[in-house]
């Protein structure tokens, strides 16, 4: 029981491992390579998903203070009663470094491709055996 | 706070980061700029470094404040004495590549220079970058520079660099994944990014299971990215495959940068006492480090391809450096980073050394090398003094790295770490004198005469240019410098970058 209500609390900290575990899976036991790619790509969104989580608060609203600019005093703001914007800034950061490696990646299958006309890891493996045989 | 800021961090940086962008703009209308403005970048890279080295010296860490923003807020440059040892041996190391890369580059991948200078110099600006911030989401961005711009300098080499390419993409990225998994957590439990701040924050969340989830997925990603033994398998392939100059910048730096967050994380954002006792992170450490070391010796062994050779020896050093870690106490932690730097050098120098002989003869395989000292004699003697350095011969700088990490160990009362450093000296000494026996002597041991078996060396390039010879005596020079002053670069470089809680007075010579 205590389990089961534990892993409720925490259910942003289940999501994520389930995830990441379905990548893992997808990058190990999966012998294509496009396959692998995409299990990459969840196992980063995965932890992506968790980070911006954490910036979730109970009745909180969006961080933008109206009011904010031009309005005489600063008002005196209330931090609980906002979400903290700063995961979400750093996630879109990583978000841009994570599309950059798919695109490398992809960039790099297209080449394997072309060389070796093929994308399943096994048959590969037999070209580059027969390649560096001869 | 009212802290002396000063500009020369970012402009170590900034160099190469803004020729790295320039380079396309030029090279299209003008190629052969590429090239010196490459150089020139490197250059003012490295006088700012040693710049950024004397006022570490005179006046402690340096800081830069990102658009003006201060810490904790702002993103922070920092650089201490550790910080100014990394930058000192990166750009250094990066400027002689740079110098060495010149023929190279157009011999094996013409027509590709102005695309390969500008990755070039985002993977040194990437480098200088991690070792120069303050702020741990910032490493992580400076990281991922440093990893996609390796992958596309491996790729660039010949047959199966794009495999090997790929995979390192993904064991990689797996790596960074849990570095940002780790900042995410440590974020949660602080509130904040900045080094000192959370090294303030953090000394009472010691027992708190985000931090410890934190710190273990930190230890594991830099593992990867370090190729530490298990996690090993990207390296062989990337090193062996990538063009020689990418060899041998990537076998000096990457590992070395990955190993650096980890030292940084490890002993100044967590205390010492930290990974020692709260969780046994050094113990385990250790022993893997001392794995790698036999087994990535036993691995280098069976090879015969001399990159390949080179490389599974990596796995290895890199285990000295992991064990050096683990010892955690003054002489180990010495030992780690004086091997650090040495290893760069030696690595750097070897693979430069392999370089030229694709470049003279075409030839990868060992047992092809035979008698290759007559024709190409300084590559030859560069490769004596890098491997005389690998094994601990003692004028060369290799001698005392080992020396510092066996009082370590010896210090700590483990006999089986002192047992395991000399095993992987014997098995160094094994796979490279393999290596000079075939350099050296022409024939077969059977007495055969073999003279029909020497190296068909192509007519047109007789020797190999002074641009290449030049950086790998230097190389060779560096590491006996290192070897002969030792007692200098200890006292100025390494004892300041002891972390406080690892006590400095039993490294005195």
């Amino acid at each position: 029981m205590g389990l089961i209500e534990g892993a409720a609390g925490q259910l942003n900290t289940v999501g994520y491992i389930v995830l990441m575990m379905i990548g893992f899976y997808a990058m190990t036991g999966k012998s294509n390579l496009v396959k692998k790619l995409v299990g990459m790509n969840i196992f980063q969104w995965s932890i992506i998903l968790f980070v911006v989580s954490l910036s979730a608060k109970r009745d909180a609203s969006i961080p933008i203070v109206l009011d904010g600019h031009g309005g005489g005093a600063a008002p005196v703001l209330d931090a609980a009663q906002y979400a903290n914007p700063l995961p979400q800034v750093l996630m879109l950061t990583a978000i841009v470094v994570g599309v950059a490696i798919t695109g490398v990646a992809l960039a790099l299958l297209l080449r394997i491709h072309r060389q070796f006309g093929t994308l399943e890891e096994n048959e590969l493996l037999e070209r580059l055996d027969a390649s560096s045989g001869s | 706070m009212n802290v002396h800021q000063s500009a020369v961090p970012i402009l170590v940086v900034l160099a190469p980061l803004i020729t790295s962008f320039l380079l396309p703009v030029v090279g299209w209308r003008f190629r052969p700029a590429v090239f010196p403005l490459t150089l020139t970048a490197l250059a003012l890279s490295c006088a700012a470094a040693f710049e950024a080295a004397r006022r570490v010296a005179r006046d402690g860490p340096l800081h830069y404040y990102l658009g003006g923003w201060a810490p904790p807020w702002g993103i922070e440059f920092r650089i201490d004495a550790l910080g100014a040892l990394m930058l000192l041996m990166i750009t250094i190391i990066t400027l002689l590549v740079g110098i060495y890369s010149k023929r190279s580059v157009l011999h094996e991948i013409p027509s590709k220079e102005v695309p390969f200078y500008s990755v070039f110099l985002l993977l040194v600006a990437g480098l200088i970058g991690l070792v120069s911030t303050a702020d741990m989401f910032n490493a992580y961005v400076f990281l991922e520079i440093t990893s996609l711009t390796s992958y596309a300098l491996v790729s660039i080499g010949s047959g199966a660099a794009v495999v090997s390419a790929f995979r390192y993409v993904i064991l990689g990225t797996v790596g960074a994944a849990f570095y940002l998994l780790a900042v995410g957590y440590l974020y949660g439990a602080t509130g904040t990014l900045n080094m000192a701040d959370l090294a303030r924050l953090l000394p009472p969340l010691y027992e708190s299971p985000a931090v410890l989830v934190g710190f273990a997925f930190l230890v594991i990603g830099m593992s990867i990215k370090m190729a530490l033994f298990p996690m090993h398998t990207w390296l062989p392939g990337a090193y062996s495959h990538a063009p020689s100059a990418v060899s041998a910048l990537i076998a000096a730096t990457t590992t070395k940068a990955a190993a650096y967050l980890l030292i940084r994380v490890m002993f100044f954002v967590f205390e010492p006492r930290f990974s020692i006792e709260v969780i046994p992170v050094t113990t385990v450490l250790g022993w893997t480090g001392a794995l790698a070391m036999v087994l990535g010796s036993v691995m280098a062994l069976a090879q015969s391809d001399l990159k390949r050779m080179l490389a599974y020896s990596s796995v290895a050093q890199m285990g000295c450096i992991v064990l050096g870690i683990g010892l955690a106490n003054a002489a180990g932690y010495t030992g780690a980073l004086l091997h650090l730097v040495n290893h760069a050098f030696m690595k750097g120098g070897l693979f430069l050394v392999a370089g030229a002989i694709v470049y003279r003869t075409g030839l990868r395989r060992i047992h092809e090398l035979r008698g290759l000292s007559r024709h190409m004699p300084v590559a030859t003697f560069v490769f004596t003094v890098c491997a005389f350095a690998m094994i601990g011969i003692p004028p060369t700088g290799g001698f005392f790295s080992k020396l510092y990490l066996m009082l370590g160990a010896i210090e700590a009362g483990n006999w089986v770490f002192v047992a395991v450093i000399v095993l992987s000296s014997l098995l160094a000494l094994a796979y490279l004198a393999n290596v000079l026996r075939y350099l050296y002597f022409p024939r077969d041991e059977d007495g055969g005469e073999d003279e029909a078996a020497a190296i068909p060396i192509p007519p047109r390039r007789h020797t190999a240019p002074w641009t290449m010879l030049g950086p790998m005596i230097a190389v060779a020079a560096g590491i006996l410098l290192l070897g002969l002053f030792n007692g200098e670069v200890v006292d100025r470089l390494v004892v300041p970058a002891l972390p406080a809680g690892l006590d400095a007075r039993e490294v005195a010579r």
